[in-house]
Formats: structure tokens, C-alpha cells, sequence
């Protein structure tokens, strides 16, 4: 890497880390004041006795008693040391922490794979058949589930699993957890078992996924299919296919970029619906949880998570699009 | 060269080209658009067919249609043969095997024609491999040894290049090679040069000449220029509302036209070798396709037309004269048009030039852009010299023409002048008033004085304002009130050229050469001293710009206007300007009364870039001796010490090193070489 180009990182990067710092307390400073913990301590049966009350949020950091600004401070001198504090229950934020990524990426990432390609290749295939049946077809499909809220479509998702699994007899997809609790067997049996539960998460997520992307593909390979850089490679002797397949569809993708890394990194951050309704107890629903109960702690972390994601998404995409198109190399 | 034996004696088959009554119409929203409507043209082994015509005629159509790369809503019948292969109607497989390896095609737009995100050697190693069994290794040698052909300097190296780091005159050639890499037969070349500069054009005619000579291709030339025409065809054929109208050798053509669209053109095109001489336009403009009447298509505009040219004719040799072929029942004879009258000019704009009021005078004048880079903390990383130390000199009832290529900062040095404040660098003064010093109000009356046409005349009227109000809108920005500047309305148009009952018609209702019409009665609504000129006719066709320059000539000698002409077509600035300025890189390099600097230009650069314009004449095209600059303009954000020419100038190379140091490192001051005529150049003899 030349020494432009790593001054260049460096700068971004510090201009990331101001917004990140901007972030994180405007995130504080929001579920502070908005949540309330003493509250849900409060409303405990048996209600706990009022100094026992005080000692616990004291001991959590969250005493709505101790000046905001003094425990913002008490949170980023643990905070910069890795210690994001405890959840409302008293279990390390940082455990939870890593435990729910995981479960978030394990039930995302096939979806969102499986999305993006069937999006980009459905996007470009209806922009090569603009107008055509088919290509009104893919129109149609991908409004009516983009219109679709994801709970209703997972919902209806798991209605029709329980009425192939009635048909057939069996239990063929699961679709709570993600496996069966307390199966033993060989290590297929139990990837089996995994295949099963993840197989309508995947299919909810893939589905919204595919027709958001698709609708941007098309738009983007129908600029490229009108172009004149296309016309000279068919002008070469280059089918019009294989033209579309070299020149047009990378072409097409670069502006796409932007779009595949917020997705990707979006992964990490968890889809609340989904995990809710298939019981998946991954980012999304800790967060959920997290704001039900008060948790403080937790919703900052996830929140701070949250921005973290987002601000490398677009160094991310930034990458990615120096990577695909040329132009911006060089300037 | 020979001329080849005509249309009529050479079978299709044995023809390079072959087109057979080919007919394109495209769909519209009403119904199919007719855009081709039976076209003949046969293209002999290696030889030069020159496809002229406005835009509009079909001519580009025809090329695409010939290698099926029209879109798909286009509905194509007739016959295309290369070879003896028929094109039409064959299968995409089939017709990808020829394409590109029997018949080529090098399109009009180089900055859009190559692939973005490919290495230039991938894209034209890629045309090698589709046509040839070599291997990857090969193909990229191949790529470069075409890239040499073309005229790219170092081209191992340049094959690794991405497109945007190829100016648009290497692109070309890039697209050159590619359309040479598998020695086709016929070369479709669609508008090549039109796209680029002159001292580029001649650099990509000559690849051209060059390809050709490699190859042995016959090369049809889609082109509306008829001095590229005039320097590259064997033979000629026009072509107005999709059919061809006149076809022959290109001498005949030129100068014995026989269809009277022909003669109208050739009296409508201004030529750089002779000035002054009126030009006769052709009245009315092209027929819409949709509407024809199954007549003559050019009757509407033609003199001669009566009663007999109410069917369409064909297209047709006279006696024995086979070689000559011209769609028209009539004979025209000398004097079809009628010479339009200039009035002479007003008094006090005879009065000799030195004692003539001065209109805009500016002198040393600069403009820097900043360049920035990153985008959350930007920083400034150098400047964009565009404009560099330039003087103007226009006295009242003069047309100064500025000429320049592109990048040379004549739009720049435009809008720092109508800025009417103080400049960077130099000084502005218009009509006597140093812009420096002007308060707002000052300025704001400064403006009535001194008015601009733009170039794109459809962009630059608001589409939902009748030309009525457009035309008034200066005088009411001016301070007139509403029934006084509603009142001028009707004089303004008319004066133009346009009806006056036509004041609450919309812009999309009129034609091109009517809409800059309107743009330029509303310049002069307020009746300015001096009217700033961008490009005012390069959107125009021939036929039509003839009109409009003619008008800008009578506006000035009754209104005792003084104009300044902006224009990098040379041929236009000779017909109307009196003194001519010439840039180059941001500076003035030569200035001068127009004759003398076009018959004995002094500056090397003024040298090529009249060399480098075609001559619609082909006899003199062919005698003519060419200057050709090597290479593109340095970027402008170089600050140079010395001469910003010197890197392509002829002059300099021939030097010894005493002498070049000079122009290294001296910045070379406008200097007088007899009379009027001011050079900037050390060496340039008196």
C-alpha cells in the first residue's frame, strides 16, 4: 500500500472515530433518559425492598440518581477497556455479546447470500428481457413481496410448513430454535437437524433480500444495456450474451456495491422479526428483549454495535468500489 | 487514386458491401417512424464511400443496420451482402462471426465506447481471441503491436491502461485497433472524428488512412462533414430523409452536384480558405418523417419544385453518365439559390479601426480552479490553470472570433468576462468602465450592454415560457414595464427572421435554427453594444447554420453591434469574423486581423490548427500540406514557466539548445510581426 494511500485510511478512519464517539452518546445519553430501570426493578413481585433497588443500579452503573454525565463517564472508562458492564439480569454484556453475533450470523448469512444472487441475477435477467412477460412477471413478484412485511411473510411461511409436515406425516421443517434441543446422533443427523430449522429463516430472509436487490439491478443493467462500450464489444464479434456477461454485468454492479455492504455487515447486527418469530435468540431479539426490560447497558451496546457496523460498511463499500471500477483508483 | 467502376456495373456479390433496398423504421408511439426507406449503396474492395447527410438523413442508421446492431424496436428489411454473405436476417451466432472479423465498425463517441472497467490491451486482446484460435499470451502481444500501429506511444505499457486515463483522440485510436485486429474487409466508421478536436481529427484520419493501408478494408465514412469527406472519399453518396439523393465520384460531387439538396449544402458550408463569401442557406428545414407526402421529400425547400416532383424519384444516371446518379426530375442550373443581401455597415462603424471606440478590452487576464481531494477533509492539492493571461481587443461594429480546442479555456474566459467584476488577474473593460470597480448597480445596468447566446439552443429556453415572454424577459429584468416590453415583442422576432404572430408559441414548436433565432432576439432586446457569442451555430446543420450566421452578419451592420465569437470551428470563424484571437492551454498564442492570420499564420500552433481543417474541396484537400502535432494538450494543472506549446511544438524540436532553453524557461510575450498581427512565440519569423 502506497503511503497515500495509508494516509488516506488514517484520515478516514479518524474521521470515523469522531462520528463513532458522536454516536455513542447521543445513543447513551437517548436510552438513559428514555428507559427506566428503577422501574423495572420496582415492578419485581415480591417488590424488593428500596435500598436493595438503589444497590443493584448503583452496581449496574444505571442509577438514574447519579448525575447522566457522571455515568457516561463511568461507562467509557470501562467501555475503552472492553468492559461494557452487565446486563439488567447481572450476566457480562461482552458474553452475551459474542454468543448473539453468532446466532445472528449462523441464521443470516445463507439467507442473505442466497438474496443478493438471486436478486442480481433476476434483476439483470428481467432488464435483459425489459418488458417481456417474464420480465413483468419478476416486476410483479418482487413489489408484492417488497409490500409484504417480513412478520407476515414469515408467518406465512411457517403455515405452510405446518401444512407440508401434516401432509407428510412427519416433522420435515422445524421452524423454532435453531435445533432440536436434546437430539443426539451423528454429526449429519445433527447438521440435518440445523438444515431444517434454518431452512424457512433462510427462505424469509432470501425473499426479501432477492426482490430489494433485484429492483436496483435491473435499473442499473438497463443503463448498462443501452450503452455504447456494450454495442462496440458486440461489434467485435462478441454474442450478445457473452458481451452482457463480460462487459455489461460488472459494469452494472459497481454502483451496486454500496448496497452488498451494508447488507452484508447488516448481517451481524441481527433482523429482529425474524429471529422473534422463528425463536432465534440472536442480536435482534437481545435488543428487543434488552428495551422491554430497561436493560440499558445492552441496548447502548447493541446500539454502539450498531454504528460501529455501519460506519465500516462504508469504508466497506468504499473498497469494494475501488475494487470494481477503475475510475475511482485512480482520483 | 483511380476512380472505381460504378454502381450499376458491379454485382452485389462481388462487392465489399452490398445494401439492396434497405428499409429501417423504428417504433414510435404512433405507429413505426420511418428512418431508412430504401437504400442502395455498394462499397467496392478497398475503396472509400463517403455516406454525407444532416442529422436525421438515416446515414448512421444504415452503418448500424448493416451490422445489426440496431436496438430492437428497429424493424429492418432489404438486403445487406458482405461478401456475398447476407446480413440481414441471419442468426446472432452468425452474424457475431462476422462482426468484427469481415465487417468493422469504429463509432462516433470514443469517451463511451470502450469498457470502463477493462485494461485497453484486455479489450482489444479480446476482439483478437474472438475471431482467432491463439492464446491469451498471443492476443496481448497482438494487442499491443496494434496499439503501435495506431499510433500510441510506449504501448506495452499504455495496454494496461484503463480507458479513463486515454484522452478521447487515443481512445479512438483504441477503438481503431480493435477494429483492425482480425483484417476485416469493410470498415464502418460512424461519425469518427466528429467528437474530437481538429488537431485530433487529423491525427485520427491519418489512423484511419493508416488502417486502411494495413489492411486493404474498404471503408464506408459516416460523416456530416464535408471536408473529411472532401480529403478521405473515393465516392460520395447524400443521403436526406432516409434515402440516398445523389451519389458519384467525389470530385463530381463537389463540383458538379446535381441534386439541388446537394448544391444547397455545398452553398450553405463555410469554408476556411475563402472568406467573406456569402453563404446561400437552403430555406425551411428537414421534413419529419412521420408526415411525408409521398412527393419529393426536399420539394418543400427546393426552388425548382413544381408540379412534377410530386412523386418521389429514383435515383438516376443522366445519358451515359452511369457513374453519376442524382434523385431529382429537374436540372438545376447556376444560381439556384438566391444570394442573400448584406446591408453595409451603419456609419460610425466605418470609420477605420484605431479610431473606433473600444468595447471590450481585456488584458492578462487569469483564472484558477482549485483542485480538492478526499471528501471528509478536503484539501486543496494544486489548481487547474484555465485561463492564463489572455488580451481582447474589440472595437465597435467587429465580430472577434476566439478560437481555441477544447480545455483551452474559452468558456472560462467567457463567464469571467460576463461576471463584470474584478478578475484574478488582469483587467476587464467593457465599453470603458474597468469591470474592477463596478458597485452593483453599476453592474446590473453594465449587463443591458452586453448580452450572450448559448450554444444549445433547446437548453438554454425555459420549456414552459412562450418565446414571447423569453424574448421580453431582459427588458423587464432591465426595468421596463410590462406593456412596454410586451410592445417590442413583435420588432424583436421579426427582426430575427421569426413571425410575429408566433410570439405565444412554446420552444418545442420551433426547429433548431429557429429556436437559436429566439435566443438571439432576446440578447438583443435590450439592445446591447456587444453580444458574446458561445458556439452559437455548433448545433446547428449546415443548411441551417448558413441562415443564422447570415443573420448574426446583417444584426451587426444595422445595429452596429460588436460580437465576440466563440467557436472552435475555423471555417465558421473565417466566414464571419474580422480579427481572430487563437488559445491554446489558457493563453492568447496569436491574434490578428482574420485574412492575415488565416493566409500567414505565425504561431507554430495557429500553423497546425489550420492545417488541420478540412477543405470541402477535393482537389485542394489532397494538395494540401498538413502540420500534424504529435500527441494531446499537457494538463492544464502544470504551471509552466515557459512556453505551454512547446511539448508538441514542430518549431521547437528543430531548435538547438541555446535556443530552447528559451522557451523553457521564458514565458513567451504577445509580440508584433507586421501590421496587426501579434504572435506569442520566441522564434516565430516576422
Amino acid at each position: 500500500m502506497s503511503p497515500t494511500v495509508l494516509a488516506y485510511l488514517t484520515k478516514r478512519l479518524g474521521y470515523y472515530a469522531l462520528l463513532l464517539a458522536v454516536a455513542v452518546f447521543l445513543s447513551y445519553v437517548l436510552s438513559s433518559l428514555a428507559l427506566s430501570p428503577r422501574g423495572y426493578f420496582e415492578g419485581r413481585q415480591p417488590p424488593p425492598p428500596a435500598a436493595s433497588v438503589e444497590a443493584q443500579l448503583t452496581e449496574l452503573g444505571i442509577n438514574d440518581h447519579t448525575p447522566l454525565m457522571e455515568r457516561f463517564g463511568t461507562w467509557v472508562s470501562h467501555a475503552v477497556r472492553g468492559d461494557f458492564g452487565r446486563t439488567i439480569d447481572s450476566s457480562s454484556v461482552g458474553e452475551e455479546f459474542g454468543r448473539r453475533i453468532g446466532v445472528s450470523l449462523r441464521l443470516l448469512f445463507a439467507g442473505t447470500l442466497l438474496g443478493t444472487v438471486a436478486g442480481i441475477l433476476a434483476g439483470a435477467w428481467g432488464a435483459l428481457r425489459q418488458y417481456r412477460f417474464s420480465d413483468r412477471a419478476v416486476t410483479v413478484f418482487a413489489f408484492l413481496l417488497l409490500s409484504t412485511p417480513t412478520f407476515l411473510l414469515a408467518v406465512l411461511l411457517k403455515l405452510g410448513a405446518m401444512k407440508v409436515n401434516q401432509a407428510a406425516g412427519t416433522e420435515l421443517i422445524s421452524f423454532t430454535g435453531e435445533k432440536t434441543p436434546g437430539l443426539s446422533g451423528s454429526a449429519g443427523t445433527l447438521l440435518g437437524d440445523r438444515a431444517a430449522h434454518l431452512l424457512l429463516p433462510t427462505l424469509s430472509i432470501a425473499l426479501g433480500t432477492a426482490a430489494a436487490y433485484s429492483r436496483y439491478q435491473r435499473g442499473t443493467m438497463l443503463d448498462v444495456l443501452g450503452s455504447d462500450f456494450l454495442r462496440t464489444a458486440r461489434a467485435k464479434g462478441l454474442t450478445h450474451r457473452r458481451a452482457v456477461l463480460t462487459h455489461g454485468l460488472r459494469t452494472a454492479l459497481v454502483p451496486m456495491s454500496t448496497f452488498f455492504a451494508y447488507g452484508f455487515l447488516a448481517l451481524f447486527t441481527g433482523a429482529a422479526f425474524t429471529e422473534k418469530i422463528f425463536g432465534w435468540h440472536g442480536m435482534g431479539s437481545w435488543f428487543i428483549d434488552a428495551i422491554g426490560k430497561s436493560d440499558v447497558n445492552s441496548v447502548v451496546a447493541v446500539n454502539v454495535f450498531a454504528a460501529v457496523m455501519v460506519l465500516l460498511s462504508g469504508f466497506l463499500a468504499d473498497v469494494l468500489h475501488a475494487a470494481l471500477d477503475p475510475r475511482v483508483r485512480t482520483s | 487514386m483511380t476512380a472505381p467502376p460504378a454502381d450499376a456495373v458491379t454485382p452485389a456479390r462481388t462487392a465489399a458491401l452490398a445494401v439492396r433496398d434497405l428499409h429501417v423504421d423504428f417504433d414510435g408511439p404512433e405507429g413505426p417512424v420511418p428512418a431508412v426507406r430504401g437504400v442502395d449503396l455498394t462499397l467496392n474492395p478497398g475503396e472509400v464511400l463517403g455516406l454525407v447527410g444532416e442529422s436525421g438523413s438515416g446515414k448512421s442508421t444504415v452503418a448500424l443496420a448493416a451490422m445489426g446492431l440496431l436496438p430492437r424496436t428497429a424493424r429492418v428489411r432489404g438486403s445487406v451482402l458482405a461478401g456475398g454473405t447476407e446480413l440481414l436476417g441471419a442468426g446472432e451466432k452468425a452474424l457475431s462471426r462476422l462482426r468484427g472479423s469481415r465487417v468493422a465498425m469504429v463509432f462516433q463517441d470514443p469517451l463511451s465506447a470502450l469498457t470502463p472497467v477493462h485494461r485497453i490491451g484486455d479489450q482489444i486482446a479480446e476482439a483478437v481471441r474472438v475471431h482467432q484460435d491463439v492464446t491469451r499470451e498471443q492476443a496481448r502481444r497482438r494487442a499491443v503491436e496494434l496499439l503501435d500501429l495506431v499510433g500510441i506511444p510506449d504501448p506495452a505499457r499504455r495496454a494496461r491502461a484503463y480507458p479513463h486515463e486515454f484522452s478521447g483522440g487515443m481512445r479512438q485510436r483504441a477503438v481503431i485497433a480493435m477494429a483492425v485486429a482480425n483484417d476485416p474487409d469493410v470498415i464502418l466508421a460512424d461519425e469518427p472524428t466528429t467528437a474530437l478536436d481538429v488537431t485530433v481529427q487529423a491525427q485520427i484520419l491519418d489512423v484511419l488512412r493508416t488502417a486502411r493501408r494495413e489492411t486493404g478494408a474498404a471503408l464506408l465514412l459516416v460523416s456530416h462533414d464535408l471536408g473529411v469527406i472532401a480529403g478521405m472519399a473515393d465516392r460520395v453518396a447524400v443521403m436526406y430523409a432516409g434515402r440516398v439523393v445523389e451519389s458519384a465520384p467525389v470530385d463530381a460531387l463537389f463540383a458538379a452536384p446535381r441534386m439541388p439538396y446537394t448544391i444547397g449544402l455545398l452553398g450553405a458550408v463555410p469554408r476556411p480558405d475563402t472568406g467573406g463569401r456569402p453563404l446561400t442557406p437552403v430555406p425551411g428545414s428537414p421534413p419529419d418523417l412521420r408526415k411525408l407526402s409521398g412527393g419529393c421529400p426536399f420539394a418543400p425547400r427546393c426552388p425548382l419544385a413544381d408540379d412534377a416532383c410530386g412523386d418521389e424519384p429514383a435515383l438516376t444516371g443522366t445519358g451515359d453518365d452511369h457513374d453519376h446518379l442524382a434523385a431529382c426530375v429537374k436540372t438545376p442550373g447556376p444560381g439556384l439559390y438566391p444570394v442573400p443581401e448584406i446591408p453595409p455597415a451603419t456609419a460610425g462603424a466605418e470609420a477605420p479601426r484605431s479610431e473606433r471606440p473600444a468595447v471590450l478590452r481585456v488584458q492578462g487576464l487569469a483564472k484558477t480552479f482549485p483542485v480538492f481531494k478526499g471528501t471528509a477533509f478536503r484539501r486543496r492539492v494544486g489548481s487547474v490553470y484555465a485561463v492564463d493571461g489572455i488580451d481582447l481587443d474589440i472595437r465597435r461594429g467587429e465580430t472577434l472570433g476566439l478560437v481555441g480546442e477544447s480545455g483551452s479555456g474559452k468558456s472560462t474566459a467567457l463567464m469571467e468576462i460576463l461576471r463584470l467584476a474584478a478578475p484574478e488577474a488582469g483587467e476587464v473593460e467593457i465599453l470603458g468602465r474597468s469591470a474592477a470597480g463596478l458597485t452593483k448597480r453599476q453592474a446590473h445596468a453594465l449587463r443591458g450592454s452586453v448580452q450572450i447566446v448559448f450554444q444549445d439552443p433547446m437548453a438554454s429556453l425555459d420549456p414552459r415560457m412562450p418565446v414571447g415572454e423569453i424574448v421580453a424577459e431582459p427588458l423587464r429584468a432591465q426595468g421596463h414595464g410590462r406593456a412596454d416590453a410586451a410592445g417590442r415583442i413583435p420588432r424583436l422576432l421579426e427582426l430575427v427572421g421569426l413571425e410575429a404572430a408566433h410570439a405565444d408559441r412554446f420552444p418545442h414548436e420551433f426547429s433548431g435554427g429557429q429556436r437559436q433565432r429566439i435566443g438571439i432576439a432576446r440578447a438583443l432586446a435590450v439592445e446591447p453594444e456587444l453580444l458574446v457569442l458561445d458556439e452559437p451555430v455548433s448545433a446547428l446543420d449546415v443548411s441551417v447554420q448558413a441562415g443564422v450566421l447570415n443573420l448574426l452578419q446583417r444584426l451587426k451592420r444595422e445595429l452596429g453591434l460588436a460580437y465576440l465569437f466563440v467557436s472552435h470551428d475555423l471555417a465558421v470563424v473565417r466566414h464571419i469574423a474580422d480579427r481572430v484571437s487563437v488559445m491554446y492551454l489558457g493563453r492568447t498564442v496569436e491574434s490578428g486581423p482574420v485574412e492575415e492570420v488565416f493566409a500567414r499564420p505565425r504561431h507554430p500552433y495557429t500553423q497546425a490548427l489550420l492545417s488541420a481543417v478540412p477543405v470541402p474541396d477535393p482537389s485542394r484537400e489532397r494538395a494540401r500540406e498538413r502540420i500534424l502535432l504529435a500527441g494531446d494538450p499537457p494538463s492544464p494543472a502544470v504551471r509552466d514557466e515557459g512556453c505551454r506549446f512547446r511539448g508538441r511544438c514542430p518549431l521547437y524540436a528543430a531548435l538547438g539548445d541555446a535556443e530552447r532553453s528559451r522557451c523553457e524557461g521564458v514565458r513567451p510575450a504577445p509580440r508584433s510581426l507586421g501590421g496587426d498581427q501579434v504572435a506569442a512565440c520566441h522564434f516565430a519569423a516576422g
